[in-house]
């Protein structure tokens, strides 16, 4: 049945202290219904569209320049997490330094979804298809996360800790997503596999990156998308590769790595089968791509 | 809790100003077609995958059926009933009547605003450029290509009228 309009109450706090003020007042008030973060409502409109909202109250976060804010550091960047798509893939430093993360926000639904979803909405609305998830995990981000009470920094890979479960409070917000400033000059790709180029979900998603000298793989990250309840960095994988000569026995043994690491399984867009498969053409692919 | 109450809200609709009541979490799309009576501005599908409620929001292009008029509050709205009047997005029109971009019309008015979003963007786009700029709009009867075309001719009916 669809959703009622008439049913939400929205709060539209202009500055990050309000907010977060709004939301420990609502977390500690036993009778207050919960107050739930709205940021392009890319999923929370369609959730509303089908009814299937399990909250009354919002917290709209478009007034909130500081969330919008991009910050460039010496050692990492700090990308505010109502940030746009759009605005993501057209920003010059994470075009140079972070294309990886560049290229998944352009493959974000179409246009239209890109100029107003969000890289936090994407995180927080946990889905393991989310195409953000494989590159932030490839980059190492972590994630700033406010309350009233105080700022946390948690590892990205740490965030998701089960199917939609992760480490937010609801009187917390995700303020900025951090990523290393260490990738430059790395091999990396990302590959989306979907029904269509545009407006499909993930059936698999893959991001790699390699930092390779003296004909070593120094450091290695693979993470992946729709292959297991939670966006999944794959350091078994990494581990076969980490220190290897790029060589044919090291691609098989991260095959083998991988395929013993991933628990996908069968569901509306794909089957079990079919991503096990392409999940070990994907990661042949990327490690044949970076002999050359 | 109290009850939701409508907001008084202010915008300006295809350069004009308009004040309303709306609930805050009310479609733009409704807010559009019921309250403000402009019903050139589609529904399709309801959860923006068919881009036939695409409209021009504060200069960017988006599906108004995802946007809630909380967000609109003092925003620029560009919809298909002010195409006439805005430079780029007649001559798509234009080019859509004369190149057959238009079948039964449901999606027209959400393409022409996507096409006069690229346009306004980008003078001289490749084909790939418009077919990337039109990917989240389904049309069940052109089969794309007359659209295509159509929006390759408004690009070149622009430079002509530009030098
Ligand atoms: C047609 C269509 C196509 C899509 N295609 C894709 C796709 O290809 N790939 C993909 O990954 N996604 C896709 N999506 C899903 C969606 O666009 C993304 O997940 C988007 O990033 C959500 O961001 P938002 O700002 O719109 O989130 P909202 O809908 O505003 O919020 C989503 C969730 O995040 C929470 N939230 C938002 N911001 C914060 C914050 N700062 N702190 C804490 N919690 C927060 C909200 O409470 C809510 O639970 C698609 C959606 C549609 C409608
Ligand atoms: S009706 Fe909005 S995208 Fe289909
Ligand atoms: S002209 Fe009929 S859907 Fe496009």
């Amino acid at each position: 049945m669809r959703g009622d309009p008439g049913n939400f109450e929205v709060l539209t706090p202009t500055s990050l202290p309000e907010a977060l003020r709004l939301m420990s007042e609502a977390a500690l008030d036993q009778d207050s219904p919960l107050l739930k973060p709205l940021a392009g409502g890319t999923d929370l409109m369609v959730l509303m569209e089908m009814g299937a909202l399990q909250c009354e109250r919002f917290l709209s976060l478009h007034a909130i320049d500081e969330l919008r804010s991009f910050r460039p550091e010496e050692d990492s960047v700090a990308i505010g997490a109502a940030m746009t798509f759009s605005r993501i893939r057209t920003e010059a430093i994470l075009r140079e330094e972070f294309p990886l993360l560049c290229e998944a926000a352009g493959q974000v639904g179409a246009l239209a979804i890109q100029n107003r979803g969000t890289l936090g909405g994407n995180i927080a609305n946990a889905s393991p298809a989310a195409d953000s998830a494989p590159a932030l995990l490839a980059y190492d981000a972590e994630l700033e996360i406010v309350s009233q009470s105080g700022t946390r920094r948690i590892p990205y890979s740490a965030f998701h800790t089960g199917y939609k479960e992760m480490q937010l409070r609801p009187d917390e917000l995700i303020r900025s997503i951090l990523l290393p400033r260490k990738w430059k000059g790395c091999h990396q790709s990302f590959r989306k596999v979907g029904a269509r180029a545009a407006q499909a979900i993930s059936k698999v998603s893959f991001a790699g990156v390699l930092r390779i000298s003296d004909g070593l793989i120094q450091e290695a990250r693979i993470a992946m998308g729709s292959v297991a309840p939670t966006p999944l960095r794959c350091v078994h994988t990494e581990r076969a590769l980490q220190g290897k000569k790029l060589d044919f026995s090291a691609i098989g043994r991260a095959k083998e790595a991988l395929f013993k690491e991933i628990s996908p399984v069968d569901d509306i867009r794909s089957n079990r089968e079919y991503r096990l498969r392409v999940s070990l053409n994907l990661i042949e692919d990327f490690l044949l791509s970076a002999r050359k | 809790m109290s009850a939701p109450k409508k907001i008084s809200l202010h915008c300006t609709v295809n350069g004009e100003p308009r004040e309303l009541n709306a609930y805050p979490m009310a479609r733009l799309l409704d807010v559009l077609r019921e309250d403000l009576r402009l019903t050139g501005t589609k529904e399709g599908c309801g959860e923006g995958e068919c881009g036939a409620c695409a409209v021009i929001l504060n200069g960017e292009l988006v599906n108004s059926c995802l946007v809630p008029a909380i967000q609109v509050q003092g925003a620029e709205i560009l919809t298909i009933e002010g195409a006439a009047n805005h430079p780029i997005a007649a001559q798509v029109q234009e080019a859509f009547l004369r190149h057959g971009g238009v079948q039964c019309g449901i999606c027209s008015p959400g393409v022409i605003l996507a096409a006069a979003n690229l346009l306004s963007h980008d003078k001289a786009p490749s084909e790939a450029d418009i077919r990337e700029s039109l990917a989240g709009n389904l049309c069940r009867c052109t089969g794309y290509s007359k659209i295509v075309d159509s929006v390759a001719y408004a690009a070149s009916d622009l430079k002509g009228t530009r030098s």
